[in-house]
């Protein structure tokens, strides 16, 4: 294993582009065990405003726990997480689902509602919101649709569907609450070249359509090349490196550099 | 001093039992999350309408052809014994009472417990293992009201009126029954069957089928909402679903039996 290039979250501020520098997550000295295994050890990460930050790393280094502790579906053992300045740990249960609503979460598997049309699955997370009236509730059911490119789905249940349109759909099911951050669980895996590009290209114009944050949690380097503003790879419980994709992949490490081979 | 294999049993032993206590522990922490959740809005109605009609209308075929086999077979069977006796004319209020007492409520709950409750096991259990629980919790909504509450209510409030609903069709088969070796009029069996019924008879067994339908709703969706290990996890939530629910309505029978009895 090469050496680390850890670089201090401080130092890594300011590399990508167009960003202001306003900190949306902030996780600090995050450490979380399950059981024996011990997937964090001291892990610490920002995500600025408008940037796209892409997580890499092995399978099982904790990738998709990371983005299950800022949401608060898996709670951290030690450490912070400031959501929008907010400490998840310290929330309560009316506080949480407040903030979660500002959050947008595209699950590996897309997540959608098997029992439900695509059209109910979309207007699901909208049932919390009394004050819309049932045509404002499909207008946003057809807006979310038709940014996806489907607005011809809306009649049809998830299992009709293929891969590449079940992650669309469930891209729109959370845009449709126009979050100020979005998390991508491997929003490419199982789908094919063409479909994977073209789901990055979206998570790009998801950006500069809703001024979104991203994190992205990936394996597929074309993903990470396209949408990535800095790149943090998880090595053994801590930020193992940080950059973006050029530096990193120019890396003087080894082990880095393995990563983009 | 304890041999190798003596000392193996006890740690077995100690595991299940520790085992056993956890899942009492858990249950009663789910039931006091449901009891705590089902009175603070927003209520689900719509959910609820529709888990009602699930569990209520979807059950009434199988629940129907259950009860009307019930009551022909007992029928049948407690016949010649009664003959012996010179009691045939006490068949129907001896049925009436049988099925509505006891056997009406416990083969029907047992019956749900099959369908409903690994329905609900399987159903929960397949959406917690494919993130769609997660998913509606990250959308800032309740999953636990809109899938756990509904759900249990439903099998509360459904459960009496299918055994309500199974007794009367039992009594329907038994009077096919009566009729296979006789000619008994519908008016006249009926007038015997409800005759001897007393409200020590009806009303307390109506009261433990509210129970039955919450036991079966209640460990479906415990099963379910907390199933792990992918599609394996499945399987063993809808099957521990009806294990659990099963021995739950054994077990509220029997509590019930003992109340019943300071009344009668």
């Amino acid at each position: 294993m090469g050496a680390k290039i850890r670089a201090n979250i401080s130092d890594a501020k300011g590399i990508g582009s167009d960003r202001n520098g306003d900190i949306l997550i902030e996780v600090k000295h995050l450490k979380k065990s399950f059981g024996n295994n011990e997937v964090f050890k001291d892990f610490s990460l920002a995500l600025e405003k408008k940037e796209n930050l892409v997580v890499l790393g092995k399978s099982g280094s904790g990738k998709s726990v990371l983005i299950k502790c800022m949401v608060g579906l898996i709670d951290a053992d030690e450490g912070e997480i400031l959501v929008m300045g907010e400490d998840i740990e310290k929330l309560n249960e009316k506080a949480l689902n407040v903030l979660r609503k500002k959050i947008g979460f595209l699950f590996q598997s897309a997540a959608l509602y098997d029992s439900m049309t695509v059209g109910e699955n979309l207007a699901f997370p909208l049932r919390g919101n009394k004050e819309l009236s049932d045509e404002e509730r499909n207008a946003l059911v057809e807006e979310s649709l038709e940014n996806v490119g489907l607005k011809d789905v809306i009649d049809k249940m998830p299992s009709e569907l293929s891969g590449g349109m079940r992650k669309r759909i469930g891209l729109a099911r959370t845009l449709i609450l126009k979050p100020e951050i979005v998390l991508y669980d491997e929003p490419t895996t199982g789908l094919d070249p063409i479909t994977a590009k073209e789901i990055s290209e979206l998570i790009l114009e998801i950006r500069e359509k809703y001024q979104t944050s991203s994190i992205i949690i990936t394996h597929d380097l074309a993903c990470a090349k396209i949408v990535s503003d800095r790149i943090v790879i998880i090595h053994e419980g801590v930020c193992a490196a940080i950059g973006t994709y050029e530096t990193l992949q120019n890396s003087e490490d080894k082990w880095v550099r393995s990563f983009f081979e | 001093m304890l041999k190798v294999n003596e000392i193996k049993v006890f740690s077995t032993v100690e595991k299940v039992m520790i085992d056993f206590f956890l899942e009492v522990a858990n249950i009663s922490k789910f039931t006091g999350r449901f009891f705590k959740q089902v009175f603070i809005p927003p209520y689900e109605f719509a959910e609820l309408i529709k888990q009602s009609y699930m569990v209520g209308v979807k059950s009434l075929p199988l629940i129907g052809i259950t009860g009307f086999i019930m009551g022909l077979v007992l029928t049948i069977q407690s016949r010649p014994t009664l003959a012996q006796f010179g009691a045939e004319s006490w068949l129907p209020a001896m049925v009436s009472v049988s099925i509505i007492r006891e056997i009406g409520p416990v083969i029907t709950a047992l019956i749900c417990a099959g369908k409903v409750g690994s329905g609900i096991g399987a159903e929960l259990g397949s959406m917690k293992v494919t993130e769609q629980i997660d998913a509606m919790e990250v959308s800032g909504l309740n999953p636990f009201k809109y899938l756990v509450v509904t759900r249990i209510l439903a099998t509360t409030l459904m459960l009496p009126v299918l055994v309500v609903f199974s007794d009367c069709i039992g009594l329907f088969g038994s009077y096919l029954a009566v009729n296979i070796k006789g000619d008994v009029s519908f008016t006249l069996y009926f007038a015997q069957a409800i005759e001897k019924l007393t409200f020590v008879d009806i009303i307390p067994s109506i009261i433990k089928t509210f129970f039955f339908g919450f036991a079966i709703g209640l460990i479906g969706c415990y099963k379910g909402y907390n199933s792990k290990n992918g599609t394996e996890g499945v399987g063993s939530a809808a099957n521990a679903a009806v294990v659990m629910g099963s021995l739950l309505i054994f077990i509220i029978d029997l509590i019930a039996v003992q109340i019943t009895s300071l009344f009668t």
